[in-house]
């Protein structure tokens, strides 16, 4: 028996460690919540992050006073930081989408314990990103009738033809999506804070947002089937919205954006920079709130699997690009990947690239270099470098150089376009923290459903786990009140 | 434990979420209204000038013609104000005594223009002609509304994009023949669909695809 233990570990690992009950669980994650003093670390952290999301506020004030001539976009160059951040926020927050739906059909169960903070995640990238396209219209309050299909004065309808409307719709679809399964899987929790909660006040707001839930077999039964759903909906988007992103570049005509890989390259590589973004979150989080029995070591080795996956696919479509234009033999195309890589002022931003995303990523390949926290997110923060760097190269190479040599010009970014940028990243980091503080930042509910104790019967090996997550009942049911 | 809120809180949360609907929609449908609303668009909304010049009087009763003030409507982009000599024509021998003629008698002793306030002010992004609209059948009142009528001269219509769209897409609905031009008393209905599509086919009106691109109207 002992030999099968061992066995058992090393093909399907515990996704918790140590000694735990569903009491001890439910008391780790809730207390970061409810009881524990607020960290001084996380003063220091919040301080700093809300002090750069100022930066965010006073760039934004500055370019609606003076418009985006302040940026240094140009002609040709008429995208530029504004849809490299969009783009790779975006790209970011689809990691949290693909735990939390992809895995969840998938069964597989090591997505419980990162979920939660993944969706945040998810949220708050998408805010960050969704900000870059209404300011780069200048006139963000007029932008409504520019992007959304209703009956306004002008008698027209948005261009439905452009990716550019398709975008709109396929990141707001995202948005939605991605609160409503937050959300709902935070019910259960807010249950359990309402019920945990000493001060009159936090009860309060935790019992509204917890909408009357009891943990009835009915509630938990409902809770099952929209979280499926919504699992299911969120499945298509995880897909979809990066294929439709790339959709803003494949279907121009301009050289090195118009073509068929970058659906799928876009993806890949949404989902490389989103687990790199997870693991710059999760690494210092685990430490910081003593969660390594939850977030533990296996899940960063397969986080830091995912990632190499997916950075290798990310691999082939660099190599892709390059091989479509050559293969093209048009004119612009074997133009533009040449001085995209070597011949043009920019080549070592493509050169960087490669090293960030191409190179680093090989490291993963080795056990010691996987199983290291500290390489783990030294690579993270080199991938996303990487990714950040992959758009400036795919928008600022392909525009630097138009089809007539008149309109040649260089690209350079100006102080406000470096302020707006920094900007986003404090502002992210705000919400992060304001999540960790008042928001379990693990699923309570779904943890304790991993523990020993969830599997009460003999035969574990024929049993079907799904089947507990309905039977299982709530720890402290209040007795209803209709 | 004690429940929080007390049974009432059920229904509350049921009214709440039918209540987020309305009011999202009553809020849209206001939005919608009121960006057509003579608030914003100005329509109907007499305008006072320096001097109180009815059109009823010398449209309506007189029955001078369009044209005899507005003298480059078929020729140039503009419709043309009147100079004060155009005034001076008929008052300097009719009510050339009458007080409220003071200012134009003014304007011209001192050979400076009255300073009329414009009711019709079209957006800077807009190209507008009004020679080709005469040239292609469509009427004065067509946009105008009963200037006849009207003491002082207000906006008949929105100018939104919306109303000008409504008629470039089916300019047929709306034209006359050349004598009709002029006419404040014309209907619409005054002629058949046969006719006015002849009519559209006669004037050479371009299709629909081309008087609603984009560069008709914004150049």
């Amino acid at each position: 028996m002992q030999v099968d233990k061992e066995l058992q570990q090393k093909l399907r690992p515990a996704m918790v460690e140590g000694e735990h009950t569903f009491a001890s669980v439910t008391d780790k994650i809730s207390d970061v919540t409810l009881k524990k003093r607020t960290p001084f670390h996380w003063f220091i952290g919040f301080g700093i992050s809300f002090l750069v999301a100022q930066l965010l506020l006073f760039s934004v004030v500055w370019l609606l006073a003076n418009g985006i001539g302040v940026w240094g976009n140009n002609q040709p160059v008429g995208w530029a930081f504004d849809i490299i951040n969009f783009v790779w926020w975006i790209g970011i927050g689809h990691a949290g989408t693909l735990i939390s739906a992809i895995l969840l059909l998938l069964n597989q169960k090591w997505r419980t314990s990162i979920n939660r903070f993944a969706e945040a995640m998810t949220l708050f990238a998408v805010a960050c990103a969704a900000m870059f396209p209404l300011l780069h219209t200048g006139r963000p309050w007029l932008a409504a009738y520019w992007l959304f299909p209703y009956p306004n004065t002008m008698g027209i309808w948005p261009q439905f033809r452009s990716p550019l409307i398709w975008d709109v719709f396929a990141v707001s679809t995202y948005a939605t999506v991605s609160l409503l399964f937050w959300y709902v899987g935070l019910i259960p929790d807010f249950a359990t804070l309402r019920d945990r909660a000493k001060n009159k006040y936090y009860r309060f707001v935790y019992a509204i947002l917890a909408w009357g839930w009891r943990g009835s077999a009915r509630h938990w039964h409902r809770y099952e089937i929209t979280y499926l759903i919504l699992a299911g909906l969120s499945t298509p988007l995880v897909l979809s919205v990066h294929s439709i992103v790339s959709f803003d570049f494949a279907v121009s005509q301009i050289p090195g954006w118009h073509a068929t890989i970058f659906p799928p390259y876009f993806v890949a590589g949404a989902i490389f920079a989103g687990f790199a973004m997870v693991l710059i979150l999760c690494i210092p989080l685990r430490h910081w709130y003593r969660m390594q029995d939850f977030i533990t070591h296996t899940h960063l080795v397969y986080m830091g699997k995912v990632m190499l996956a997916t950075g290798l696919i990310v691999c082939y479509g660099y190599a892709m690009e390059a091989f479509f234009g050559w293969y093209s033999v048009a004119e612009y195309e074997v133009f533009m990947v040449k001085n995209r890589i070597w011949e043009g002022p920019y080549w070592w931003s493509y050169w960087l690239l490669i090293l960030c995303n191409g190179l680093s990523i090989q490291l993963l390949w080795f056990k010691r270099f996987r199983e290291s926290e500290f390489w783990l997110f030294t690579i993270s923060v080199v991938v996303s470098v990487g990714m950040w760097l992959e758009r400036f190269v795919i928008i600022v190479t392909s525009l630097h150089r138009d089809f007539l040599p008149s309109s040649w010009a260089m690209y350079s970014p100006q102080i406000w376009d470096w302020t707006m940028f920094i900007g986003t990243i404090g502002f992210f980091f705000t919400l992060i923290y304001l999540f960790v503080r008042f928001v379990p930042i693990i699923s309570i509910f779904e943890v304790r459903t991993l523990l020993p104790d969830a599997h009460v019967h003999g035969h574990q090996q024929d049993f079907d786990e799904s089947v507990l997550e309905v039977e299982y009942t709530y720890d402290r049911t209040d007795p209803p009140n209709s | 434990m004690a429940q929080v809120f007390n049974k009432s809180a059920n229904n509350i949360a049921r009214i709440s979420m039918v209540m987020v609907v309305v009011l999202a929609g009553t809020a849209f449908y206001a939005y919608t209204q009121i960006a057509r609303s003579s608030y914003l668009t100005g329509r109907y909304v007499e305008k006072q000038q320096p001097v109180q010049f009815s059109h009823k009087h010398h449209v309506g009763d007189d029955g001078i013609d369009c044209r005899y003030c507005h003298t480059t409507v078929e020729t140039t982009a503009s419709a043309g104000m009147p100079s004060t000599q155009t005034c001076m024509n008929c008052h300097s021998q009719i009510w050339a005594d009458s007080p409220y003629l003071e200012l134009v008698q003014k304007s011209f002793r001192e050979n400076k223009p009255i300073e009329w306030q414009r009711v019709h002010d079209l957006p800077e992004y807009t190209y507008f002609n009004h020679s080709i609209h005469v040239a292609k059948g469509i009427g004065c009142s067509s946009c105008h509304g009963a200037i006849d009528n009207m003491p002082a001269v207000y906006q008949e219509n929105t100018l939104q994009m919306e109303w000008c769209l409504a008629c470039h897409r089916e300019p047929e609905k709306f034209i006359r023949p050349k004598s009709e031009i002029f006419n404040m008393q014309w209907q619409d209905s005054d002629l058949s669909p046969a006719d006015r599509d002849k009519l559209k086919a006669d004037y050479k009106i371009r299709s629909k695809e081309m008087l609603t691109s984009c560069s008709v109207c914004h150049r």
